[in-house]
Parts: C-alpha cells; sequence; structure tokens
C-alpha cells in the first residue's frame, strides 16, 4: 500500500474523535486548541488508521456502484465464495487485526499532508484451538508529513484464521 | 502532562470507555476510520457468511477507546509510543473499562518519560485489549 497525499484535517479528526469517544477539545475547537502547547488542533493516537480512507484501492471500502462488493445486499454476501476458505468463515472476510504498535516521532496536525508507505514484516504461524490454524503477518507503515519528515511508525499484525473464532 | 513529582510507579489510572456498545457507534467508526469490513456492521454477513454470532467491533476501536482513557491521563501530544494485542473480540452490548498502570520512569532521548501497562476488560473482567505505552512527562 502506498498512500500519495493523506490530508489530515480538522473536520475528520472531530469525526474520529469522536468515534473513539473522545470528547477533548483538541480534537475539535480550534481557538482552545490554539492556546494549549500543541497550538492547535492534532491527531488522536490512533487517527493514522483512517488513512484508508486515502488509499484509492483500499479493499475494506465498497467502490462506487458497490459491484464485487462482499457485504449483504440481495444475497447475505455480493460475492461469490472463493472456495478455499474452508471453515463456516467462508475465506474473504477471515482477515483479524492481531496487534498494532504506533511510534510518534513528531506530532500530527490538522493541515498537514500525510504521505504513507507500507512493506511487508515479519509471518510466522501458530495452532489456536479457538480458531485453527493462525497465519500471522506484520506490515510496517511510515507515515511521513509534508516536510518529508517521520511522523509515525505503524506496525499492523494481521492474523487468517482457518475458521470463525469461538468466543 | 503528567508531572514527575507527583507519579510513582505503581500509580494506576482507571476509566470506563463505552457502556452497553452500540451497533451505531461501530459504525461510526467504521465511517470515521474508512474501514467497512461488513464483519463490523452487516449483521446479515457477520452471521449468515462469516460465521459469527454477530457483528462485532473493529479492534481499532478498542484501541481507539483505550487511547482515549490514554491521552486523557497522560495529556495531549505525550505518547511517544502506543502499542496494543486484541486479545478477545468486543461484541455489542459489550461494557468496557480500561486501567493503565506505570510501569517505569526514565530518560529517552534527553526527555523523561514513563512506560504504562494497558488493559482493557469487558463486563465479564475478560482482557480484550493488552499493551504497553510510553509518554513524555514532565521533570
Amino acid at each position: 500500500m502506498a498512500i500519495d497525499k493523506f490530508l489530515v484535517e480538522a473536520s475528520h479528526i472531530m469525526m474520529f474523535a469522536r468515534s473513539v469517544g473522545d470528547e477533548n477539545p483538541i480534537y475539535h475547537d480550534e481557538q482552545y486548541a490554539n492556546e494549549t502547547d500543541q497550538e492547535g488542533i492534532i491527531a488522536p493516537p490512533t487517527f493514522a488508521q483512517s488513512s484508508a480512507q486515502f488509499d484509492p484501492d483500499y479493499f475494506l471500502r465498497p467502490k462506487i456502484g458497490g459491484e464485487g462488493w462482499f457485504g449483504s445486499g440481495k444475497e447475505a454476501t455480493g460475492s461469490k465464495p472463493s472456495g478455499d476458505g474452508g471453515g463456516s468463515g467462508g475465506g474473504i472476510a477471515m482477515g483479524l487485526h492481531a496487534e498494532q504498535h504506533f511510534e510518534y516521532h513528531l506530532p500530527v496536525k490538522a493541515g498537514d499532508t500525510l504521505s504513507a508507505s507500507t512493506k511487508p514484516g515479519k509471518s510466522w504461524e501458530k495452532e489456536s484451538k479457538r480458531a485453527g490454524k493462525l497465519k500471522f503477518s506484520e506490515s510496517v507503515t511510515e507515515y511521513r508529513n509534508q516536510n518529508g519528515d517521520l511522523v509515525i511508525t505503524a506496525t499492523g499484525v494481521g492474523v487468517q484464521t482457518e475458521r470463525a473464532v469461538d468466543s | 502532562m503528567l508531572k514527575e513529582n507527583e507519579i510513582n510507579i505503581g500509580d494506576t489510572h482507571t476509566a470506563k470507555l463505552v457502556e452497553d456498545l452500540k451497533r451505531t457507534t461501530i459504525v461510526q467508526y467504521a465511517g470515521a476510520s474508512g474501514d467497512y469490513n461488513p464483519i463490523h456492521t452487516d449483521e446479515i454477513f457477520a452471521t449468515q457468511v462469516a460465521g459469527y454470532p454477530s457483528v462485532f467491533a473493529h479492534g481499532m476501536l478498542s484501541m481507539g477507546l483505550t487511547g482515549t482513557m490514554l491521552t486523557n491521563y497522560v495529556g495531549d501530544g505525550a505518547l511517544t509510543k502506543y502499542g496494543v494485542r486484541f486479545t478477545s473480540q468486543v461484541w455489542p452490548g459489550d461494557t468496557l473499562t480500561s486501567t493503565a498502570t506505570i510501569t517505569g520512569i526514565r530518560d529517552q532521548d534527553g526527555d523523561r518519560v514513563v512506560d504504562l501497562e494497558v488493559i482493557t476488560t469487558n463486563q465479564n473482567e475478560v482482557p480484550v485489549v493488552t499493551g504497553n505505552a510510553t509518554a513524555r512527562i514532565e521533570a
């Protein structure tokens, strides 16, 4: 994944902060934020995740027209079973998020324009009672600001499960 | 920002993150984050196709809610590191409570920082998110 332009906008920060139950005015009140040490609206710590909005090919967003989307419409899923998914889970949606790590190098503020590039990290396998064979894979994303400075390093670990996780 | 002379190793900060998590809250996170995986928002897909008992929250929603507790404790722009493991799924109706515990106070790149252990549990005291964070403090 590569994202050329991840515009960090105040209204998006406001919506994101709301969605994670954060009422801190530093995320929505410019006047208040300007008077803090941060001197402006800043991004909450997990905001970089919303870079997905700026990835033109992001596969977990329905394409305009909805074609090929695997969520329900007339049928319970809009995509044909892949056949190799196995178990009750059926392939495509079985990728789960196992871990997420952020390192913060520089502040991210409303008005910044970030770019992001992702490279694969380690991968490994494990057996589990709750979901069968687990395949883990790591990806490392570097976010840089408009000055080319590294602002956030994000490491995600995804897991493909053999079947739906027993709760 | 936390002040070094006001904190000790072992100090904790606890906050209730959400009570009776609503499906709409999950939808709200999908919209803000851009992760529209139907497993989180589409009950028909989640139950009939993916084989889950219902939709469930994005791991990143739990991490984000936990992050709110964390920044309310350590202050704005103070985090240098925040990482978690998603240890159990979060379902509609769950009530989540999160605790940060100070595990260390040390120097890092010319700043004083605290290391924190973070855990978020559901109403059955099952951990859903466990992790660590580091934040700058005032010496």
